[in-house]
């Protein structure tokens, strides 16, 4: 267990004091990507997370393609596809999120009005699964194919159809389902990495976000706009 | 069968920010305590992997398990009230610190017209400007009296601030002196002086440099890390009762904290309470806790649920208005907005604090003349630098697609290059808006959630109209150039998150017809109760509510000191 004090030092702060170790801020002024060494010694290990906890295999193609419109890949970089974002929604599904853990659960259930929020009583596995068979319903109604061999335009034709709640889906709304997971894509692709996506910390590197940083303290008064290599928490708790 | 525990002096429900407070002031004067706290204690150490968006600010780790205990909702009493199932609109407390660890420390006063409201406005503007329904009443202390409970609050947790003309008047200097000024702060104060307004740096628990209070306890400066609001502070630079008072208390020896404790009722005999009832959420075995005096500690909602669960006071009816228990439920009108994207400019966003701001009272109180105006009160706008998190911040100009390539090209361009001015509108009761229990809905030991009926009045869109236009010019003058101005509100909405700054309800004031506290925090029929918070509050001003909250509970503690040496009604 890191304590306090070493928290402090290892950030180079003194406590009670102010001194800021040079080290916090390296990378100012360039988009350095992590030392080459650390990059290959990755890309030597299989990425042992690309694997699946909840979908079935056809179900993952699916939520893959639709993340990959939704977050496309482009000049700027990686898609959701790259990002891993399908692996992280999977992980996600199979924990406390997708079984609703943490949410009022109890009856009776009524619909309710929309300043009400969320009444089904659904939970977040059984909405994507109904969704995506949903989503090749849709697939198979207007092209004849199954989702995943449409065109892109043709996968935005019908996720626009279930964003704006044209789809008929039982127990939930297409909307609802579509909100869910355009939310949980913008997660797979910005959360910290250790979450299963945002792939090597491309999605941050994107936004020029740094992640885990100990302090901003001598940069945040600075005119100056400053791009800082980014640190997920693998670095607070990696010795 | 509960198990009858040894007596004690005090005994607190609930070990947030009231609660702390009243631990350590009266455990240092002598008095045997038991904080009892429904969640687990936390440290510093518990904060090491703190600075992960997705499990504390998206899955709300730190917050209330809403599988155990929620609210209902409705926005008027035609419509059926519904639990709130998944977080949105606010989010409540847990844990030892409770909403104290992981709020904002945005920490500003109310203004002398907040405590006298209903006089001053029916002075400067007559009987006929307060609609019909809104029910105004004066808090029964005044600003002058109060003061001296601000600079205690103020002292224990080393608040950061700068002098301003319109705010309230102070007796002392603020502890420490303003946040840094970053260049984005720097663009709204030239606006603001351009535009003859009157802007300062927002008044921060987020300590500016190192620090040591009266309770000789040191915390050192912020480190501006951008994970602050919805996460603990691992520096202890976020003053939160962790670090500041529940310490303090413990150090005395008089105070005992017991964790896993959920208290399900107040007991009470012939007009006074005789301790609580606890159930201990780990072994479900029950216990009663007697004690010479109660202070309900538990966050503005719950404070009122335990009073109407434990049937004390007369709870409010609408129809009559009569009645005290659940009455003057207020809540803040935001709205009032204007987002500012720039084309060349890239400001360092994701630095951050939760309290680093700039901020400006000339439409807020009765700063300005309402005569002209539809409405009463105004708001604090400001422009704060929390940290940009990439989960939550995907701003796009007006008419981007919410997805697809456009979405994503525009949201990184504009990552570092949008601002935002917003006011934080004041909530002003009305007789149809208040709190009761739920007759369907339960919680996870069987007992009626709290039910909330309310919604935005025609004095909220007023408000949130004419702040919006003000916020917009300071965003023009402040170059932006493309700009989103909000200035419409739609009815009160529970799924997108607002504030945590719910209030009223157990009300403070004058007389027992028409409040459930005096001015002591002390409860009009049960003298031995006493419940600081934000349920005191007769309305909520445009401000955020924790200094207010910490100086009643510095008010209570007096009073509970006074009645422990010579008993009765204080008032
Ligand atoms: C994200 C966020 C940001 C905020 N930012 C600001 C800000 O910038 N400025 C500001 O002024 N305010 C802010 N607030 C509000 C501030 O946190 C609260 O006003 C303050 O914490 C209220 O103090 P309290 O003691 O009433 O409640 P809390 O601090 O919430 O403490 C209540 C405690 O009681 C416990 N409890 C509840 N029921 C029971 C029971 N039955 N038995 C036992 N224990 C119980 C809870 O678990 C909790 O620990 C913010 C809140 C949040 C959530
Ligand atoms: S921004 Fe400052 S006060 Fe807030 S958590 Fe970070 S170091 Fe602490």
């Amino acid at each position: 267990m890191v304590t306090r004090r070493e928290f402090l030092k290892g950030a180079g702060i003194a406590i009670g004091g102010m001194a800021l170790g040079g080290g916090i801020v390296a990378g100012i002024g360039s988009m350095a990507h992590p030392s080459t060494k650390e990059k290959h010694h990755f890309k030597e290990l299989p990425e042992y997370n690309k694997a699946l906890m909840f979908f079935t295999p056809t179900e993952h193609a699916v939520i893959e393609a639709a993340a990959e419109r939704i977050f496309p890949k482009d000049e700027n970089g990686p898609g959701a596809k790259e990002l891993l974002v399908s692996y992280y929604i999977d992980h996600q599904l199979a924990g406390a999120w997708g079984n609703g853990s943490k949410e009022y659960r109890q009856g009776p259930f009524y619909p309710g009005e929309p300043t009400q929020g969320y009444q089904g009583h659904l939970n977040k596995q059984q909405i994507f699964r109904l969704g995506i068979e949903a989503l090749q319903n849709e697939a198979k109604k207007r092209f004849n194919q199954s989702f995943t061999s449409l065109e892109g335009s043709q996968q935005d034709e019908i996720l626009q159809a279930f964003e704006k709640g044209e789809v008929e889906i039982k127990g939930v709304s297409s909307s609802y389902f579509f909100s869910l997971l355009r939310s949980a894509t913008l997660e797979g692709v910005y959360a910290d990495p250790l979450y299963g996506g945002n792939r090597n910390m491309e999605g941050w590197r994107m936004k020029k976000f740094p992640g885990h940083q100990m302090s901003f303290a001598d940069i945040i008064d600075k005119d100056e706009f400053v791009v800082i290599e980014p640190q997920s928490l693998h670095s607070q708790h990696h010795k | 069968m509960a198990k009858e525990l040894k007596k004690t002096d005090v005994v607190l429900v609930g070990m947030g920010w009231t609660g702390g407070i009243l631990a350590a002031e009266l455990s240092k004067k002598g008095y045997k305590v038991v904080g009892l706290e429904r969640g687990a204690n936390r440290t510093l150490a518990d904060f090491q992997m703190m600075h992960d968006e997705l499990r504390f600010a998206h899955r709300f780790e730190m917050m209330q398990d809403l599988s155990q205990e929620t609210i209902t909702f409705r926005n008027n009493m035609k419509m059926r009230a519904l639990p709130m199932r998944q977080y949105g609109s606010f989010l409540l407390g847990n844990n030892v610190g409770g909403a104290g660890t992981h709020w904002n420390g945005q920490t500003f006063r109310f203004l002398p017209y907040d405590f006298e409201i209903y006089t001053k406005t029916v002075e400067r503007y007559g009987k006929s400007k307060i609609p019909e329904d809104m029910t105004l009443q004066d808090w029964g202390i005044t600003y002058e009296e109060f003061e001296k409970y601000y600079d205690m609050f103020e002292k224990t947790i080393g608040v950061s601030g700068d002098e301003t003309p319109l705010g309230a008047p102070r007796s002392n200097p603020f502890p420490t002196p303003p946040m840094k000024k970053t260049p984005a702060l720097e663009l709204f104060f030239e606006a603001a002086k351009k535009l003859n307004l009157h802007p300062y740096m927002m008044p921060s628990a987020n300590l500016s440099e190192n620090y040591t209070n009266p309770d000789n306890i040191s915390r050192p400066a912020c480190q501006y890390c951008g994970f602050c609001e919805r996460f603990g502070c691992e520096y202890a630079a976020k003053a939160d009762p962790l670090n500041t008072v529940i310490p303090v208390a413990l150090n005395t020896g008089n105070f005992e904290l017991r964790t896993h404790a959920n208290v399900v009722k107040i007991l009470h005999q012939d007009g006074k309470a005789v301790g609580v009832k606890y159930i201990d959420t780990i072994t479900r075995e029950e216990y009663i806790q007697p004690a010479e005096v109660v202070g309900i500690t538990s966050y503005a909602l719950n404070n009122v649920r335990l009073l109407l669960i434990s049937k004390m006071g007369k709870p409010y009816d609408p129809n009559t208005g009569t009645g005290v228990v659940g009455k003057n439920y207020c809540y803040q009108t935001f709205g009032a907005s204007a987002q500012g994207f720039f084309e060349n400019k890239q400001f360092n966003l994701y630095a951050g604090a939760g309290a680093l701001g700039a901020c400006l009272d000339d439409f807020n109180g009765d700063n300005f003349d309402h005569s002209d105006l539809n409405f009463l009160h105004g708001a604090n706008i400001s422009i704060t630098q929390t940290g940009r998190r990439p989960i939550a911040n995907n701003a796009t100009p007006p008419g981007t697609p919410s997805w697809g390539a456009e979405f994503k090209k525009q949201s990184i361009k504009y990552a570092n290059s949008v601002l935002s001015v917003g006011a934080q509108g004041a909530s002003l009761p009305y007789r149809h808006h208040y709190l009761d229990l739920d007759p369907t809905y339960k919680d996870a030991f069987g007992l009626p959630l709290l039910r909330i009926t309310f919604d935005f009045e025609e004095q909220d869109r007023q408000l949130v109209a004419y702040l919006g236009e003000q916020t917009e010019k300071i965003m023009k003058e402040m170059g932006a150039d493309i700009i989103q101005a909000g200035k419409t509100l739609g009815p009160y909405n529970i799924v997108p998150y607002q504030s945590t700054h719910n209030t009223g309800g157990a009300i403070m004031g004058s007389s027992p017809e028409t409040s459930v506290l005096n001015n002591y925090l002390q409860m009009w029929d049960f003298e031995n109760v006493f419940i600081p918070g934000a349920s005191a509050f007769p309305h909520n001003s445009g401000y955020n509510p924790t200094d207010t909250v910490g100086a009643l509970a510095y008010r209570a503690a007096e009073g509970i000191d006074l009645y422990l040496q010579k008993g009765g009604l204080l008032v």
